[in-house]
């Protein structure tokens, strides 16, 4: 199973920001590809710079809200106005149209309900984040003050990373 | 790329690395509670058993235990339950609201902001709950499939608006705050020597790195949750205000309920995160980090939400006069002057008037007076529902029914005990969880730091 191994990876780390956005622009430039950066913040304009895709959260957000919305219509209509109508003082529940106006409340709050909680699942799952999980980061240093640019060994990559400032260099 | 105008004042104060916000964010955590902390810690403790003794003595008793009468059946309990509803207000607006107002003094105070509007919601849902007298029976207020008729609930009511709504509010800032939290709990991980600290860590921060996709992805989540949570903010205690504002009681068949309810709502959290950022900060030590700026900025927003919640009163007032009603206008004759005049009084004057104090720059930067008035301001927000729920029920449309409301032991007990309750979630959280959001500011200290500041071309 010698063909499974990853290749070798080199992770260098780094104490500013800038320095980082700066030495990934460098790096991808002169054609070398970045594994991973690790931070312990947000970068602004990081994911432009590795050429990340954008994220299709918002969207999927969305879809989820629509969901939610549909199941609101759908439980108000079955249990009001289909499974058992009643009559409540003298203002029968004919039909999910004449009622809907009181239903607004529940339908907004379940569009919210599954817009919110739904995404945050697939922010998890996708994110692979769950209770236990082992630490995704290699050093411990980047949930503090430094950062970290992971990549594939190869020719020329360890004095690019020394010359775009990189403080530490470790082959793993 | 990164420069601020000098006008602005910075966000961190001193010289501050990255390596030093994390080293205040996680003194609380790794050192050894003060002695001010347990002392603080077991009076809430001592508070909340006395409530829960209450609680239990209601439950097993029933809720004529109670001051309650048949002309004022909704009285402490509903009261209590509105404040702590308004209170959690605070939390979700300063991170939903202002991060989509991209204003970045939330980032010192949004964590205890939203811990706190967590633990006032839990306080309130507690009140519904008791006060169903059969408390086994309180999943009956959700739709759930039964063979009881099938018996459902009525979706027609505010009141089982306000059960969706509260939920949704509940739980949605539940997963705001700890989408939040995970990479602040990874640092804490990362630091952590002993080993039980560790593994619980681990647990808490999900196995987090701050991988650069990771990231990308969780400044969407927060942008959408903010998106999400700003309405819902304003959907719940504008439902909370139609749980009177639809009933056809004089004093609360009143149109103007809902935005005067959110602002109320707003103008009591603020004075809630007022007090306890006060304490913290000075506890803690974060006075680099929660300036006398942001203690500032949230008087301002005490100011102008008090002056709506005065408009709100006299308008009322007006209106009530003005629309004809005898009823309507008997309604609030009887607040302003009949036998509970003293607690109308006592609303007007902490929160009409007080607020207005803030117009002087010098007493909304002093913190002693700030501290005393954001007390000043949650008792008149307590007041301001008690004259709201029992000036309007106590003298009904039959003369005959006139009764007057006085708690009992146990209303009182139950009204000190979610004190306590907060309390003691407030200070166990305030020495187990990163109190500030250091990631989120780690991103503006090159450009809101004192020292860096300077240094800027």
């Amino acid at each position: 199973m010698a063909h499974t191994e990853s290749p070798a990876l080199v992770r260098a780390l780094f104490t500013d920001d800038d320095v980082v956005l700066s030495a990934v622009k460098t790096l991808r430039d002169k054609g070398h590809s970045i594994s991973e950066v690790y931070s312990p913040f947000p970068i602004h304009g990081l994911d432009k710079a590795m050429g990340l895709k954008e994220t299709r959260l918002a969207i999927a957000s969305f879809i989820y809200g629509l969901i939610g919305l549909t199941v609101a219509i759908l439980i108000t209509w079955y249990m009001m106005n289909s499974n058992w109508a009643m009559d409540i003082g003298g203002k029968p529940s004919m039909s999910w149209g004449k009622n809907m106006p009181s239903f607004v409340p529940t339908m907004f709050e379940l569009t919210v309900f599954f817009a919110a909680h739904l995404m945050v699942w697939t922010y998890f799952i996708v994110n692979k984040l769950y209770p236990g999980a082992e630490a995704q980061n290699p050093d411990p240093r980047t949930t503090d003050d430094h950062f970290m640019i992971e990549m594939p060994a190869g020719k020329g990559v360890i004095p690019a990373l020394k010359a775009a400032g990189a403080i530490e260099i470790i082959e793993a | 790329m990164h420069y601020e105008s000098d006008i602005r004042e910075p966000l961190i104060g001193g010289n501050k690395s990255y390596h030093d916000i994390t080293l205040d964010v996680v003194r609380p955590i790794e050192t050894a509670a003060p002695k001010a902390w347990w002392v603080v810690f077991s009076i809430a403790l001592v508070m909340f058993l006395w409530g829960l003794g209450c609680i239990v003595y209601t439950i097993s008793e029933g809720i004529g235990v109670w001051g309650l009468n048949k002309t004022v059946g909704w009285a402490w309990d509903i009261t209590n339950f509105v404040w702590w509803v308004g209170i959690g207000h605070a939390g979700t607006l300063i991170s939903a609201v202002l991060l989509l107002f991209r204003q970045r003094w939330r980032m010192a105070i949004n964590r205890s902001a939203e811990a706190m509007t967590i633990f006032s919601v839990i306080q309130a849902g507690l009140f519904p709950l008791i006060h169903m007298g059969r408390i086994w029976n309180g999943y009956w207020v959700f739709p759930f499939p039964n063979q009881f008729g099938p018996l459902w609930v009525n979706f027609n009511s505010p009141l089982l608006w306000d059960v969706f709504a509260i939920s949704t509010y509940l739980t949605v800032s539940s997963v705001f705050w700890y989408v939040g939290l995970i990479p602040d709990f990874a640092m804490v991980r990362d630091r952590a020597i002993n080993p039980v600290q560790k593994h619980i860590y681990k647990i808490l921060s999900f196995g987090w790195g701050g991988k650069a996709k990771h990231w990308q992805r969780f400044e969407e989540v927060s942008l959408v949750l903010a998106g999400l949570a700003t309405p819902l903010v304003l959907s719940v205690h504008t439902i909370v205000s139609m749980d009177f504002a639809t009933s056809v009681i004089p004093g609360w068949h009143t149109t103007i309920f809902p935005p005067y309810f959110v602002a109320g709502a707003i103008f009591s959290g603020f004075a809630m995160v007022q007090t306890l950022l006060l304490i913290t900060r000075k506890v803690f030590s974060l006075e680099d980090y929660i300036r006398v700026q942001h203690i500032e900025m949230m008087n301002i927003v005490i100011m102008l939400t008090g002056s709506i919640v005065g408009v709100a009163y006299i308008t009322e007032l007006f209106i009530a006069w003005y629309s004809g009603v005898e009823y309507e206008q008997y309604a609030f004759l009887n607040r302003a002057t009949g036998p509970y005049w003293w607690a109308y009084w006592s609303m007007m004057t902490c929160n009409v008037v007080s607020p207005q104090l803030m117009w002087s720059k010098k007493l909304r930067t002093n913190l002693v007076f700030t501290f005393v008035l954001s007390i000043i301001v949650n008792i008149g927000m307590w007041f301001e529902r008690f004259v709201i729920i029992v000036t309007s029920l106590h003298r009904d449309y039959l003369p005959s029914s006139w009764s007057m409301f006085s708690p009992t032991f146990v209303d009182i007990g139950i009204f000190i005990g979610t004190i306590g309750f907060f309390f003691v979630l407030f200070l166990l959280y305030a020495r187990s969880f990163p109190v500030i959001a250091q990631a989120e500011l780690k991103t503006i200290l090159k450009t809101s730091g004192e020292e860096q500041k300077k240094h800027q071309d």
